[in-house]
């Protein structure tokens, strides 16, 4: 087991993914974050108030996506955890989805299937603190925190103040 | 949830019951709004065997599923094999060559859908849609979720909420389930009924018992009206019908004796006039329809919590 990612190192990862947001976008006016439970969700709040102290708030939701799983034959049934939609709705916005990791993409295209029920963005993004590789589908983040090798075999472990007690990520085969 | 099957109350912990609440209560949320079907059991299929008639169950249960994607074979034992003789061996074996991965069965006697699950017979989860005069969990579970959904105080715990059940216990599998259920959760269940229509050993249950309405009316924070089941009735259990709706009907004086924070709730079909009048079952009161709504996502819940995370053989399954 390793320590691939400390405090400081997500803190800047993540304050450099919010500098990107906003050059990619060109400002924040349309930007709405979802993050997808359970870690997701704190990284999207974490996102949120960098880019409200570097520019402006911006809308941040939850969008829960374990009934649109395609793998539910293969995994335990999961709590559910309430989606909350932004007030402002999705229809026009330039969406970011935010989520821990991303591996086979399988969480993403599930994502995808529930936006599609939401709403219309103008664009859909994908921030991820993470990026293991090993995708199974055709999609790829547009911000990532740290591009970390692995093998299958490995599993990597976000931990966040909020939930976990400490801010890191570890690699542990 | 441990077990592969609901049979009974008795299958789910206080924790595992109050999980179901939950996810249907997060499935009323996610349903509410513009998502009206989920893509979760895309390609499965399950079975509606109904040897006895039903309509809100049935289609409830279809709802459900259909609202999960799911596909969904309906089977009725009227104008099928069964008339022709067919057991329910052979009929539940020829649903699951079919493709069917989870039965909900009704069956007129009780005890059926715990032979289908323990006989080896078939590989389905089953689900228990009302055997005999034994247990309804389903609707005990709606029940509960709809007493929840007006008390928000005792989201986790029913302790202290008077929970009156009224009139056929004797038949009433509703009756057995929500005394289960009801009782775990923490609330006193009172039975309220004729000697006649209280089971014998209703005495060892965790409730209390009265044979009268008017005594416990104004105490109760929900009251439960059960069905009078003819059919199910050989013996005289009651003089008259008017003689029963004086004695045990919820008519226009009980309905003003109730507390104001108290719901009235009746499992369906109704028989207006004998056990609910008309004025009850119509009065702000009422959550008759609500337990109907609240239905389909309780069986939503139990259809995704059963068939999640355990694969089961796939001969014959049309994925």
């Amino acid at each position: 087991m390793s320590v691939v990612l400390e405090q400081s190192e997500i803190d800047r990862s993540l304050r450099r993914i919010a500098h990107e947001i906003i050059e990619r976008n060109h400002g924040l006016q349309s930007v709405v974050l979802l993050g997808i439970p359970t870690r997701g969700v704190t990284l999207a709040q974490r996102i949120g108030s960098f880019l409200a102290s570097i520019d402006e708030p911006v809308p941040v939701g939850v969008l829960d996506i374990t009934m649109f799983r395609d793998d539910l034959r293969l995994r335990p049934p999961r709590p559910l955890v309430p989606t909350q939609i932004p007030s402002e709705g999705l229809e026009g916005k330039d969406l970011i989805l935010v989520d821990d990791v991303l591996y086979s993409g399988r969480t993403i295209r599930a994502a995808l299937d529930a936006i599609g029920e939401l709403g219309r963005p103008k664009t859909v993004q994908v921030a991820v603190l993470i990026d293991r590789g090993h995708r199974e589908f055709p999609i790829r983040a547009d911000y990532v925190g740290k591009n970390i090798p692995t093998n299958a075999r490995e599993s990597v472990r976000v931990q966040l103040q909020e939930i976990d007690g400490i801010d890191q990520v570890e690699l542990s085969a | 949830m441990h077990s592969p099957h609901l049979l009974s109350i008795n299958d789910l912990t206080k924790n595992e019951a109050l999980e179901l609440l939950d996810t249907a209560r997060e499935l009323s949320r996610i349903t509410d709004g513009a998502i009206k079907k989920l893509p979760t059991l895309r390609g499965r299929t399950v079975v509606n065997l109904f040897f006895e008639d039903s309509t809100r169950t049935r289609l409830s249960f279809e709802a459900a599923a259909k609202r999960l994607s799911a596909e969904v074979i309906n089977f009725s034992a009227k104008g099928s094999s069964v008339s022709k003789g067919e057991s329910l061996k052979d009929t539940a074996q020829t649903l699951e060559a079919m493709g069917a991965e989870l039965m909900i069965i009704r069956h007129p006697t009780s005890g059926s859908a715990q032979r289908l699950a323990e006989s080896g017979w078939v590989n389905s989860h089953i689900v228990n849609a009302g055997d005999g005069m034994h247990e309804h969990p389903t609707q005990a579970l709606l029940d509960a979720y709809t007493i929840r959904s007006h008390f928000p105080e005792h989201d986790r715990d029913f302790t202290g909420l008077r929970i009156g059940i009224v009139g056929d216990i004797l038949h009433s599998r509703v009756a057995r389930s929500n005394v289960l259920l009801l009782s775990a959760l923490g609330a006193k269940v009172v039975l309220i009924a004729p000697p006649t229509l209280i089971p014998i050993g209703a005495r060892s249950w965790p409730v209390d018992i009265s044979y009268s309405l008017d005594a416990e009316i104004e105490n109760l924070d929900a009251i439960m009206m059960l069905r009078v089941q003819s059919e199910r009735m050989s013996d005289a259990f009651f003089p008259t019908e008017r003689e029963y709706a004086r004695d045990f009907g919820l008519g226009t004086q009980r309905l003003k004796a109730l507390k104001s924070s108290a719901i009235i709730m009746h499992p369906g079909p109704m028989n207006r006039g004998l056990e609910i009048s008309a004025a009850s079952a119509d009065s702000p009161k009422s959550v008759i329809l609500e337990q109907v709504s609240n239905g389909v996502l309780i069986r939503m819940a139990v259809l995704y919590l059963l068939m999640g995370g355990t694969p089961i053989p796939t001969e014959g399954v049309l994925v």
